[in-house]
C-alpha cells in the first residue's frame, strides 16, 4: 500500500519529533555521561579532573545502593499490583448499572488530578499523622496506639499514597476496556451455565489482557521515577527506608552536590530504565500487537 | 574576579551618585519562617521609598537550599538577593559566591551586630552575609505542669540524666501530655541541630585533629542510645518525623512538658495569638553532661548578595534595610515587639519595650553572646560550628547519619547498627573528598 | 442495558460503589473541609472540626501571602502550551506511524517512550547549564519546551493507537477521489481523530499542570506555576494545616474542575490502543 514517496513523506513527518527526542535525551545525556567521569562537586569548584570509572564505583559501593534498588522494586511492584487488581474490581463494580454513575465515576477518577506534591503533603499531614491526622484521631477515639506511619511501615504508607494516585488511572482503561467487550458473547456463556469466576476468568480476563498491558507499562514508566511524594513525606527514610534509585540520585547530585557521582547514578539509572524498557518491549510485542 | 566586580560595583555607584536612582525590579529568594513572612508583608514599605520592585520566591527550608546553591554554584544569577544560614555563609563567601557587605553605610552601625553572628557570618575577615535573626538553643519547660509534678525551675546547668528524671516526671500521655518533644526528623539542619550539641555535652565530636570521623566513638553511643531512650519513653507518637516546625505546633497546642529548640521559637511561644501556652512556659539552659561546651546551637539566617546578581547596589539597598535598626523598630511597633527578630543587634536587647514584651530576651541574648563555634566541643576539633562542620561534604554526611538516627528511633535498626552505618559512610565521604589519604 | 437488573441488585452496587467512591474522593473532600476552618479547629480530630464554624479567612491569607493568579496563569500557559506545542509536532508523526508503518516503527516508538525513563534528578545540572547559557532560566518559554519533550512520547502513542483505529479504506477512497495528503489529513482524518485528540489533550494538561520536578527548579519567581505556590505552603511554622488546605485546593481546583468537565471525553478516549 505504501509508495516510495508515501515512506519518503513519513519519514520527513516522524524525523521532528525523532530528532527534538534524540536531541533531548543525546544533549543531557553526553553531558551526564562526560560528568561522570569527572570529579565534579558544585561545592568545589575549581578544576575538574577526569577520574575514570571512579564514580561509578562510589555510587555502586554507596551503602545505600542495594537499598534502592530493592525499594524501586517493591514501589514499582506494589504498586502495580494494587491498582491493577484494584482498577480490575472497581472496573467491574463501575461496569454494573446503578443510580448515579456519573458521579460515582468523577468521585473515583478524581485521585488522579491531584499534584503529586499536594497528595504527598496531604496524605502525611492531614491523614498520617499520629498525633493531628484523622487515622490518629480514630485510633484514638477506639482506644487504640495510633500507628506511625512513616516510621512504623514506611514505604508501605508511600506505596499506598502512590495507589490512591494511580488506581483511577487504572480503573479508567480498564472500565473503557471492559465497556466494549461482546454483551452477547457474555450472555452466551451465560446461557451455558457458565458461572460469574469462569465467565470473569474465560472472557473477561483475556479481553483484559491487552489493557492491563498498557496500564503497567504506562505506569512503570511514571513509577520507575516516583520522587515528590517521597520528598515531602519521608525524604527517604527513616535511614534508607524509602529511598529509591531516583532519591538516591537526588541525594549525591542535589544534596550533597557531587554532580559526578550523581551523573554515575544517572548513567545507571538509564541503563536500568532501558532494560525495563527492552522487557516491557517483548511484553507488549506479544501482546499488544493486533 | 571579585575585584573586578566591586570596582564595576563602584563605578556604578559614582554614576548613579548625583543623577536619580534607577528602579530595579530584584527577586529574593527566602525560606517560609514566619519572621520571613513579616519580612515580606513589611517589604511594600521599602519599596515605596526606593522605587525599587521585589519579586519573591518564597520556598521551604529544603527545597530552597537546594533551589538557590543549584543556581549560585551555577552561576545562574536568578536572584539578587538569597537567604543562607549561618553554615553557608563562610563557606559559599570564600568560593568568591557572594558580594562582600562591608558597605552599607554608616547608619548601619556595624558595631551594633553581635560579635560572634557577625564572625558567624563571615570568612576570613570579610562579612558576607548580614544577620536577619539569630538564635541558640535552650529548654522550653510548661511552669503549670513543673507545679503539678513539684518540680522546680533549675537554676543551674542540669545534666542529661537529671533532665530524663524531670521528664519521666512530667510524662502523662494519657492527658495527652508527652514528656518531651524533641526533633526527630532526618536532615542535617533538623535531627542533628538537636543532636549534635547533645553528642558535645556527652563528650563527643564529628572529626579527630586528622579529619578522621569518630562517630563510632563511646560517647556517640551513649549520647544517642540516651537519646532512643528518651525518646521512645517520652516522647511523641511518631517523633521520628516531627522536626522543628511540628514540635512547635505540638508545644504551642500544650501537648508537650518540655522541648529543647532555638531560641527563636519564643516569640511564637510566648505569643498568645499563636500559642495556647503563652502564660505557662518558662526556659532554662539546654542541658550538659560530661562537658558545658558546645551545648547551646547556634543559628543564625541572614541575608547575602550572590555575585552572579546583576543588581547588587539596590540588593544591597535592601539589606542595609531589612536587618537595620529601624527595622526591628518597624516591626516592633506594626506586629508587635515580641516578633521583633531577636539575637542580631544589642539594641534590640537595650530597647525597653522589646525587654517587656519579650521574658526571654536576657536569656536569649546570654546564649548566642556564649554559644562559641570556634571551641565546639570537650576534646579539640579541626572544624568550627557546633551543631554543623563548617565544610562542604558535611550536608551530605549530616543528612546520612541523620536518617540513620531517626532509623534507629523509628525502631527499623539498633542503636550500633545506626553509628556503625554512619561511620562507614562518613569515612568513604572524607576519603573521597581526599581529607583521608 | 441486555440484561434486566432488579432494583435491589441496582441499590446494592450503588451502596458499595457509593461507598468506595466516597473513600477514594474523601481526602479530597476533607482539605476541603479543613480549608474553610481556623488553624485552631483544622487540627482537631474529624468530628469536632465538622460542628466548628466556618471561614473563609485561611484564602484571604494565602493569596495576601502569594500572588495566587500569577502563578495560576503561569500553569496554564505552560500546561496548554506545551501540550499545543506537542500536539503540532506529535499529529504528524503519529499519522507517519500509523499509515506508513515500516519495520522500525515498533522501535521507534518503545525508544521514544523509554527517553521519559530518564531520571530528571539525574539531568538537572547539566539541564541547568544549558539554560543559563540559552537564557531560558524562569521563563515560560524554556518550561513549555522542556515539558512538550517530557510528555512528547506519550502524545505520540495516544495519536498513533487512535490513528491506527481508523480504518485505511476511509483514507484510501479519498486518495481515489484526489484528496492531496494535506487535505486528506486536515478534512478526513482530523474530524475522525478529535475525539482522540481531546483526550490526548486532557491528559497531558494534566500531567503538565503536576509536574513538579522541572517547574520547580527551572523557575525562580516570574515563571513560577503553581507547584511552586504549593512549595511555600509545605512546611511553615506552627500551625498550617488551614492554609495549607486552601493553598491546595486553590492549586488543584482548576485542573480538577476542568476534569470533572471533560470526564466523558477522558473515559471514552483514554485507552491507549488497548481496546480493538
Amino acid at each position: 500500500m505504501a509508495t516510495k514517496a508515501s515512506r519518503a513523506a513519513a519519514r520527513l513527518m516522524i524525523s521532528p519529533a525523532v530528532l527534538l527526542l534524540l536531541g533531548w535525551m543525546i544533549v543531557p545525556l553526553s553531558m551526564t555521561v562526560y560528568f561522570s567521569f569527572l570529579r565534579y562537586n558544585l561545592l568545589m569548584p575549581g578544576d575538574n579532573p577526569f577520574v575514570g570509572w571512579e564514580n561509578y564505583k562510589w555510587f555502586v559501593t554507596d551503602p545505600s545502593f542495594s537499598a534502592a534498588m530493592v525499594n524501586t522494586l517493591l514501589l514499582v511492584g506494589g504498586v502495580l499490583l494494587i491498582t491493577v487488581i484494584g482498577g480490575i474490581l472497581f472496573a467491574l463494580l463501575l461496569d454494573q448499572p446503578m443510580w448515579g454513575q456519573g458521579v460515582i465515576r468523577i468521585m473515583v477518577i478524581a485521585p488522579f488530578f491531584v499534584m503529586p506534591t499536594v497528595s504527598g503533603l496531604v496524605w502525611k499531614n492531614m491523614f498520617m499523622n499520629p498525633v493531628n491526622g484523622i487515622f490518629g484521631h480514630l485510633a484514638q477515639a477506639i482506644g487504640m496506639q495510633p500507628i506511625d506511619f512513616f516510621s512504623q511501615i514506611p514505604l508501605l504508607s508511600i506505596i499506598g499514597i502512590v495507589s490512591w494516585q494511580w488506581l483511577p488511572f487504572a480503573t479508567l482503561i480498564l472500565l473503557t476496556a471492559l465497556q466494549s467487550l461482546d454483551q452477547e458473547q457474555l450472555e452466551a456463556a451465560e446461557m451455558d451455565g457458565a458461572g460469574w469466576l469462569s465467565r470473569f476468568w474465560f472472557i473477561m480476563l483475556p479481553h483484559l489482557a491487552r489493557a492491563i498491558t498498557v496500564v503497567i507499562l504506562i505506569q512503570t514508566i511514571f513509577l520507575l521515577s516516583i520522587f515528590a511524594e517521597i520528598l515531602v513525606t519521608t525524604n527517604g527514610g527513616p535511614g534508607t527506608a524509602t529511598t529509591n534509585l531516583t532519591y538516591l540520585i537526588y541525594v549525591s547530585s542535589l544534596l550533597q552536590y557531587d554532580v559526578g557521582m550523581g551523573s554515575a547514578g544517572g548513567v545507571i539509572a538509564i541503563i536500568l530504565a532501558n532494560i525495563v524498557a527492552i522487557f516491557l518491549m517483548r511484553m507488549i510485542g506479544k501482546n499488544l500487537d493486533a | 574576579m571579585r575585584l573586578g566586580k566591586s570596582l564595576i560595583a563602584g563605578t556604578a555607584i559614582a554614576l548613579v551618585t548625583g543623577g536619580t536612582a534607577v528602579a530595579e525590579e530584584l527577586t529574593i529568594a527566602t525560606v517560609n519562617n514566619s519572621d520571613m513572612i513579616i519580612m515580606q508583608k513589611l517589604s511594600p514599605q521599602w519599596e515605596e521609598a526606593t522605587g525599587h520592585k521585589l519579586n519573591w520566591v518564597v520556598l521551604e527550608e529544603n527545597v530552597l537550599r537546594q533551589r538557590v546553591t543549584t543556581d549560585i554554584a551555577t552561576k545562574g544569577g536568578s536572584f539578587d538577593i538569597v537567604t543562607i544560614g549561618a553554615y553557608e555563609a563562610p563557606i559559599w563567601g570564600k568560593q568568591g559566591w557572594l558580594n562582600g557587605l562591608e558597605d552599607l553605610g554608616d547608619a548601619y552601625d556595624y558595631a551594633d551586630i553581635f560579635e560572634p553572628v557577625r564572625n558567624g557570618l563571615s570568612a576570613d575577615g570579610t562579612l558576607y552575609a548580614v544577620p536577619f535573626y539569630a538564635e541558640s538553643s535552650f529548654t522550653f519547660y510548661r511552669t503549670d505542669l513543673f507545679e503539678k509534678a513539684g518540680l522546680e525551675k533549675p537554676t543551674e546547668q542540669i545534666t542529661y540524666d537529671q533532665f530524663a528524671d524531670m521528664v519521666a516526671k512530667l510524662h502523662d500521655p494519657d492527658n495527652g501530655v508527652y514528656g518531651t518533644c524533641q526533633r526527630g526528623k532526618a536532615g542535617w539542619g533538623e535531627n542533628m541541630a538537636f543532636v549534635g550539641p547533645m553528642v558535645n555535652a556527652f563528650g563527643g565530636r564529628w572529626f579527630d585533629m586528622e579529619w578522621n570521623p569518630t562517630i563510632d566513638s563511646p560517647e556517640w553511643k551513649a549520647a544517642i542510645t540516651y537519646y532512643v531512650d528518651l525518646m521512645n519513653n517520652y516522647g511523641p507518637p511518631g517523633a521520628s518525623s516531627n522536626g522543628h516546625n511540628e514540635n512547635r505546633a505540638l508545644f504551642a497546642d500544650g501537648k508537650c512538658a518540655t522541648w529543647v529548640d532555638a531560641t527563636s521559637a519564643a516569640g511564637y511561644i510566648f505569643n498568645p495569638n499563636e500559642s495556647s501556652v503563652a502564660d505557662k512556659t518558662d526556659f532554662f539552659q539546654a542541658p550538659k553532661q560530661v562537658t558545658d561546651k558546645g551545648t547551646g546551637w547556634f543559628w543564625a539566617w541572614a541575608l547575602a548578595v550572590p555575585s552572579s546578581s546583576t543588581k547588587v547596589d539596590a540588593a544591597k539597598e535592601f539589606l542595609a534595610w531589612a536587618t537595620s535598626k529601624e527595622y526591628v523598630t518597624l516591626v516592633g511597633e506594626t506586629e508587635g515587639w515580641v516578633a521583633a527578630p531577636p539575637g542580631t543587634r544589642k539594641s534590640t536587647y537595650e530597647n525597653t519595650a522589646y525587654i517587656e514584651a519579650a521574658p526571654f530576651a536576657k536569656t536569649v541574648e546570654t546564649s548566642i553572646l556564649a554559644a562559641n563555634p570556634a571551641d565546639p566541643t570537650k576534646d579539640p576539633v579541626p572544624y568550627t560550628g557546633i551543631q554543623f562542620v563548617a565544610i562542604p561534604e558535611f550536608q551530605g554526611i549530616g543528612n546520612y547519619v541523620g536518617q540513620q538516627i531517626a532509623a534507629a528511633l523509628a525502631g527499623q535498626q539498633t542503636v550500633d547498627q545506626a553509628l556503625a552505618n554512619s561511620q562507614n559512610f562518613a569515612v568513604r565521604e572524607m576519603t573521597k573528598a581526599g581529607y583521608i589519604k | 442495558m441486555a440484561r434486566a437488573v432488579t432494583a435491589s441488585r441496582k441499590a446494592l452496587t450503588t451502596a458499595i460503589a457509593g461507598a468506595l467512591a466516597f473513600l477514594m474522593f474523601f481526602p479530597i473532600l476533607w482539605i476541603v473541609v479543613l480549608s474553610l476552618k481556623t488553624e485552631v479547629d483544622a487540627i482537631r480530630a474529624p468530628w469536632q472540626v465538622l460542628t466548628s464554624g466556618w471561614t473563609f479567612e485561611s484564602y484571604g491569607a494565602v493569596q495576601e501571602r502569594s500572588d495566587y493568579f500569577k502563578h495560576f496563569w503561569n500553569s496554564v500557559i505552560i500546561a496548554f502550551g506545551s501540550t499545543l506545542l506537542g500536539l503540532v509536532i506529535a499529529v504528524p508523526a503519529a499519522w507517519a506511524m500509523a499509515f506508513v508503518p515500516g519495520k522500525r516503527t515498533k522501535d521507534v516508538l518503545m525508544w521514544m517512550l523509554s527517553t521519559k525513563m530518564l531520571p530528571p534528578v539525574g539531568v538537572l545540572v547539566p539541564i541547568y547549564l544549558l539554560f543559563i547559557n540559552i537564557g531560558l532560566l524562569d521563563t515560560r518559554f524554556g518550561l513549555v519546551i522542556v515539558l512538550m519533550l517530557i510528555n512528547l512520547p506519550i502524545i505520540i502513542w495516544m495519536l498513533y493507537t487512535y490513528f491506527r483505529e481508523i480504518p485505511g479504506e476511509i483514507l484510501e477512497a479519498a486518495r481515489m477521489d484526489g484528496a492531496s495528503l494535506r487535505e486528506e489529513v486536515l478534512y478526513v482524518l482530523t474530524p475522525m481523530a478529535i475525539p482522540g485528540m481531546a483526550s490526548t489533550v486532557l491528559l497531558n494538561v494534566i500531567l503538565a499542570w503536576n509536574e513538579a520536578f522541572w517547574t520547580l527548579n527551572l523557575t525562580a519567581s516570574k515563571a513560577a506555576p503553581l507547584t511552586a505556590f504549593i512549595a511555600s505552603y509545605s512546611s511553615p511554622e506552627g500551625l498550617f494545616y488551614a492554609k495549607l488546605s486552601a493553598a491546595s485546593v486553590m492549586a488543584i481546583a482548576p485542573i480538577l474542575i476542568m476534569g470533572w468537565f471533560s470526564q466523558k471525553q477522558l473515559v471514552r478516549g483514554l485507552t491507549f490502543g488497548a481496546v480493538k
